[in-house]
C-alpha cells in the first residue's frame, strides 16, 4: 500500500520535523517550559470541574473584571450546559447586579437598567482606548478568547499568574513594569493580580494563589471554549461510529474485490474455449466444413 | 467461485454497511439543518420586560418584541365600557373583552394586522381605536376586527405582570 | 473489462436520456475502465472531491451567520462559535477542512510527480489541476482574512503589499486590490465575495479535470498504458467506489481527529486577537499550507525578485510535462529520478518549516539552498535525467510488473516461443 520511502534522509528528516512540531506547543517564546498542571479538561475525554468553574468566575468577577472585559460572554452562559452551571436563578441574580446601558427610550435618551440573562458581560471600560489609557498605555486584553490567543493556552495563563518574580540582578524595570518569568520579553505592565486570600470562596475552598490561578484559568478555558464538553462527547461518538463503519466498509470492499478474480477467470475460460474452437478450423478448407 | 453460493451472508454484510452508513449520513445532516433554527442569542430575547409605570390613561406605547410591534394601551373607562358592551354575535371573530384583557385597564396586543401584516394606526378608524391603512381594516377598543378584510382580532401575546409596573411579554 | 454502451431500462429513461444524457453519463462513470493495479495513492482524487463539497456546504452555512464588516466580523464568528446551533462544528469543520484539503492536494500532486501522471497524453489533467491549485490558494488566502484576526489582517497586508513590487503600475494595482489606502473594510468585503465565488469556479475546473482524465484514462503505478478492453481494467463501480470509500473514511479519522480534539492546532493563536492596524505581530505567518511559498518569497533578497520566484515556482510545474523528457513514465522504473524525487519532498517540507521561521541566519541560508534545489530539480535535473538516466526494463503489461521476477522471463519466452518460426496457418 505505501510507496517505499527509500530515501533514508527523507525518513530521518520527517521524524525530526514531526517531533519538532510537538515541542513547539509546550514551551514559551523564550523556551521556558510552563508549569505543568493536570487539567480536568485536557485530553480526549476532558471535562470541566463545575465547582472550579464557579470559583473561577468569582475570581474573574472580583479580581480581573476591574480591568479586563469578557465581551463575548453572556450572563445566560453561566447557567447553560457545559459551563459553571449556576442555576437559572443564580445566573439571573448575578446579571441583575450589573448596570446595563440601554435605549434610546421614548424621549430619545439612553438609560440604565439591571442586567438580564440575555445581556453580554459588562465591560469595565467603554472602549479599547479608554482601557489602554487607564492602564499605563497597555491594553488589558479582553478575556473571552484569551486562552486561545496565547501560545501555550491554559498552561501559559496559569504560569503567568504564578510567574511573578524578582527581576534578575541588573535588570532594568521602569515604573509600573513588573518582571514575569513567562511573559514573552519578561516585562508585564500588570501587577501581580492574585495573591493568597485575595478572594473568599463561596464554597469555602482555601484561597491560595495556586488555587485561584487554577480556578480562574479553568474559567477562562471555558470562556474561550464553552462547547468543549459537547465537542469531546460528539468526537467520541463520531470516532466510535467511524471505526465501525470503516470495518464494515473494509470487509465489503474485500468481498467485492474478491469477485474480480473469479469474474475474470470465468471470462478467460470462456475466451480460451473460443480460441480453441477457432484454431480447430485454422488451415482447413472451409469448403470441407460440415 | 460461483456467484450463487452463500448469497445470504454476503447480502447481510452489504445491507449492514448500507444501513450503518445511512444512519451516519442522517445524523451528519441534522446539524446542517439545525443551524438555521433560532440560535441561543435569539432565543434568549424571546421574552422582554416593559416598564409601564409612565403610561397615562388613554395612552399607548409600542415596544418591539421578537421583531414585532406590541401595542400596550392603558385604556380609559369609556374605552373599557365600549369594549365590554359589544354584542359578540356581531363580531367576525367573536371574543370577550375579558378574555383579551384580563386586567381591563391594560390592553396588550401584537400590532400586526391579521390581514396581510401591516402595522395599524392608533386613534384612528370608525371605532376610534385602530385602523389599518393598507386595506382598510377597522379594529375596536379591544383590538377586535369590526370592519374590513382582516379575518381575526389582533393577537394577544403571552404576557404577565411581574409587578405593578412591569409587564413581561413572551 | 470493456465499457459497454448505456441501454435505458425504461421508456422514461430513454425519453430523458435522449434529451439530456445524464443517465448515459452516470453509466459511463460507473463502468469507466480503471486500471486494476491502482494503489491507495490514487484515492486522493475522490478524497479531494469530498473536501471541496464539504467546504462549500459548511461555507454556505457559515455565510448565513457571518458578517463581513471590520467592526463585526470577529464578533460574528464568536457568535457562530457560541450561539449558533452546532456553529462551533461548522466553523471547525470548515477551518480544519481547508487544511485537510491542502494535505490531500499535496499528496495528490506528489503522486502525480512520482508516477509521471503529468506526462503525455495527460498534460491537460496536470494543467487543469494546477489552475485548481492556484484557485485553492487564492480562496484559502482570502478565507483566512475573513475572521479579521491579527494574522488575517497582517497576512493580507503583507501579501497585497507584494503587488506594489510590480514596476510602474504596482502601487495602483495594490490600491485597486485594497479599495483604499490599506487593508480595510472594502478589502474585507470584496474578499468575502470572492471567497464565496471561487469555489464554484474550482468546481467547474474539477469537472474539466475529470473529463480530461477520462479521455486517456488513468495512469497507474507501473506507468504503462493498460489495454482498455481487457482484464487489466475494472469498472469504476463497485471496485474503485468501495476502495475510495474506505480511503475516505480513513481520511475522515484524521480530519475529525483535528475537528473534535485539536481544533486549533493547525491555526495560529494570534488570529484570536482582533485585528489592530497599529500593532504588528512579532511573526507574521500564513497557514501551514502556504509556508513553502512564503519561504521562497522571503529567500530572495529583492521584493520583486521574491514575488517573481514565488510565482515561478508554480509556473515551473506548469511546464513540467515538457521539462521532463524521460520516455519512462513511472518512478518505479527510474532509480535515479526516484532519489531526486525524495530529495524534492524533503526540500519542500524544509521550505515549509522555514516559512514559519524568521528569515535570518541559518534559516535564511537553508531557505536559499532549498529554493535553489527546487528550481534546479525542475529546470536542470529533469531534462538531463530524461536524456541520460538508465531506466529499469519495463514490463510487458501491468500484470507482469517486473521482468526480473523469477519465472517472468520464462513465461515470456514460452509465450513468444509458441509462435516462433511457425506458420500462422498451421496453429493448433
Amino acid at each position: 500500500m505505501l510507496v517505499r520511502l527509500n530515501n533514508i534522509f527523507g525518513k530521518i528528516f520527517f521524524i525530526i520535523f514531526i517531533s519538532g512540531i510537538g515541542n513547539l506547543a509546550y514551551s514559551g517564546e523564550n523556551n521556558v517550559e510552563f508549569i505543568k498542571n493536570d487539567w480536568s479538561f485536557k485530553g480526549v475525554f476532558g471535562t470541566f470541574d463545575r465547582a472550579s468553574l464557579q470559583r473561577g468566575y468569582q475570581v474573574y468577577q472580583e479580581v480581573c473584571s476591574g480591568c479586563h472585559s469578557a465581551q463575548y460572554l453572556s450572563y445566560r452562559n453561566l447557567s447553560e450546559e457545559g459551563g459553571p452551571e449556576f442555576t437559572l436563578e443564580e445566573a439571573k441574580a448575578i446579571a441583575a447586579q450589573f448596570e446595563i446601558t440601554d435605549g434610546p427610550n421614548e424621549d430619545g435618551e439612553m438609560f440604565t437598567r439591571g442586567g438580564r440573562l440575555s445581556d453580554k458581560f459588562v465591560s469595565p471600560f467603554s472602549n479599547v482606548k479608554a482601557a489602554t489609557a487607564s492602564n499605563g498605555g497597555a491594553y488589558p486584553p479582553d478575556m473571552s478568547v484569551l486562552v486561545k490567543a496565547r501560545k501555550g493556552g491554559a498552561d501559559y495563563i496559569y504560569s503567568l499568574l504564578m510567574g511573578y518574580e524578582d527581576a534578575p540582578a541588573g535588570y532594568d524595570l521602569e515604573d509600573g513594569v513588573y518582571y514575569n518569568k513567562y511573559m514573552p520579553g519578561h516585562k508585564i505592565k500588570m501587577a501581580e493580580p492574585i495573591s493568597d486570600g485575595a478572594v473568599e470562596y463561596a464554597d469555602g475552598t482555601e484561597t491560595t494563589k495556586a488555587q485561584m490561578a487554577r480556578d480562574v484559568t479553568t474559567f477562562l478555558v471555558w470562556a474561550a471554549d464553552p462547547h468543549l464538553e459537547a465537542r469531546h462527547k460528539m468526537g467520541f461518538k463520531v470516532f466510535f461510529y467511524l471505526i465501525i463503519l470503516l470495518t464494515l466498509v473494509y470487509l465489503s470492499k474485500q468481498k467485492v474485490w474478491s469477485r474480480f478474480g473469479s469474474e475474470v477467470e470465468e471470462k478467460e475460460e470462456a475466451f480460451d474455449k473460443f480460441e480453441r474452437t477457432v484454431t480447430e478450423y485454422e488451415g482447413e478448407d472451409p469448403k470441407t466444413f460440415k | 467461485m460461483s456467484k450463487k453460493t452463500q448469497p445470504k451472508r454476503r447480502d447481510f454484510l452489504f445491507t449492514a454497511t448500507y444501513t450503518i452508513g445511512a444512519v451516519g449520513l442522517a445524523t451528519a445532516i441534522w446539524p446542517l439543518v439545525d443551524q438555521m433554527n433560532p440560535d441561543s442569542s435569539v432565543k434568549a430575547l424571546s421574552t422582554t420586560e416593559v416598564d409601564v409605570s409612565s403610561i397615562e390613561r388613554g395612552k399607548t406605547i409600542t415596544v418591539l418584541w421578537r421583531g414585532k410591534p406590541i401595542f400596550i394601551r392603558r385604556r380609559t373607562k369609556q374605552e373599557i365600557d365600549e369594549a365590554t358592551s359589544v354584542d359578540l354575535s356581531s363580531l367576525k371573530d367573536p371574543e370577550k373583552d375579558s378574555d383579551r384583557a384580563k386586567n381591563p385597564e391594560w390592553l396588550v396586543m401584537v400590532g400586526v394586522c391579521t390581514h396581510l401584516g401591516c402595522v395599524p394606526l392608533g386613534n384612528k378608524g370608525e371605532y376610534k381605536a385602530w385602523f389599518c391603512p393598507c386595506h382598510g381594516s377597522h379594529y375596536d377598543t379591544s383590538g377586535r376586527i369590526r370592519k374590513g378584510p382582516a379575518p381575526k382580532n389582533l393577537e394577544i401575546p403571552k404576557y404577565e405582570f411581574v409587578d405593578s409596573n412591569t409587564i413581561k411579554i413572551g | 473489462m470493456s465499457e459497454e454502451k448505456y441501454i435505458p431500462n425504461s421508456k422514461l429513461a430513454e425519453w430523458f436520456d435522449s434529451r439530456l444524457p445524464l443517465l448515459s453519463l452516470s453509466h459511463h462513470l460507473r463502468s469507466y475502465p480503471t486500471p486494476k493495479n491502482l494503489n491507495y495513492w490514487w484515492t486522493f482524487g475522490g478524497i479531494l472531491t469530498f473536501c471541496l463539497i464539504t467546504q462549500i456546504v459548511t461555507g454556505v452555512i457559515l455565510a448565513m451567520h457571518y458578517v463581513a464588516h471590520t467592526d463585526l466580523a470577529f464578533q460574528s464568528i464568536e457568535h457562530i462559535m457560541r450561539d449558533v446551533n452546532y456553529g462551533w462544528l461548522m466553523r471547525y469543520v470548515h477551518s480544519n477542512g481547508a487544511s485537510m484539503f491542502f494535505l490531500a492536494v499535496y499528496i495528490h500532486i506528489f503522486r502525480g510527480l512520482y508516477f509521471g501522471s503529468y506526462k503525455a497524453p495527460r498534460e491537460m489533467i496536470w494543467i487543469t489541476g494546477l489552475i485548481i491549485y492556484l484557485l485553492m490558494m487564492a480562496t484559502a488566502f482570502m478565507g483566512y482574512v475573513l475572521p479579521w484576526g491579527q494574522m488575517s489582517f497582517w497576512g493580507a497586508t503583507v501579501i497585497t503589499n507584494l503587488f506594489s513590487a510590480i514596476p510602474f503600475i504596482g502601487d495602483s494595482v495594490t490600491g485597486w486590490l485594497w479599495g483604499g489606502f490599506s487593508v480595510d473594510n472594502p478589502t474585507l468585503n470584496r474578499f468575502y465575495s470572492l471567497h464565496y465565488f471561487l469555489p464554484f469556479l474550482i468546481f467547474g475546473l474539477v469537472v474539466l479535470h475529470i473529463w480530461s482524465l477520462h479521455v486517456p484514462g488513468n495512469n497507474n503505478p507501473v506507468g504503462i498504458e493498460v489495454k482498455k478492453n481487457s482484464n487489466e481494467t475494472m469498472p469504476f463501480h463497485p471496485y474503485m467506489v468501495m476502495k475510495d470509500l474506505f480511503a475516505l473514511l480513513t481520511f475522515l479519522l484524521i480530519f475529525f481527529g483535528f475537528v473534535f480534539f485539536l481544533p486549533d492546532f493547525l491555526g495560529h493563536p494570534d488570529n484570536y486577537i482582533p485585528a489592530d492596524p497599529l500593532v504588528t505581530p512579532e511573526h507574521i505567518v500564513p497557514e501551514w499550507y502556504l509556508l513553502p511559498f512564503y519561504a521562497i518569497l522571503r529567500a530572495i533578497p529583492s521584493k520583486l525578485g521574491g514575488v517573481i520566484f514565488m510565482f515561478a515556482s508554480i509556473f515551473v510545474l506548469a511546464v513540467l510535462p515538457w521539462l521532463d523528457t524521460s520516455k519512462v513514465r513511472s518512478a518505479t522504473f527510474r532509480p535515479i529520478y526516484r532519489k531526486f524525487f525524495w530529495v524534492l519532498v524533503v526540500m519542500v517540507i524544509l521550505l515549509g518549516y522555514l516559512g514559519a521561521k524568521p528569515p535570518e541566519g541559518v534559516y535564511l541560508i537553508l531557505a536559499r539552498i532549498a529554493t535553489t534545489y527546487y528550481f534546479i530539480h525542475f529546470l536542470i535535473l529533469l531534462p538531463l535525467l530524461g536524456r541520460y538516466e538508465k531506466t529499469d526494463p519495463l514490463p510487458m503489461s501491468i500484470s507482469d510488473p517486473v521482468l526480473d521476477k523469477p519465472g517472468a522471463l520464462d513465461k515470456f519466452k514460452e509465450m513468444a516461443g509458441k509462435y516462433e518460426g511457425e506458420n500462422v496457418s498451421t496453429f493448433k
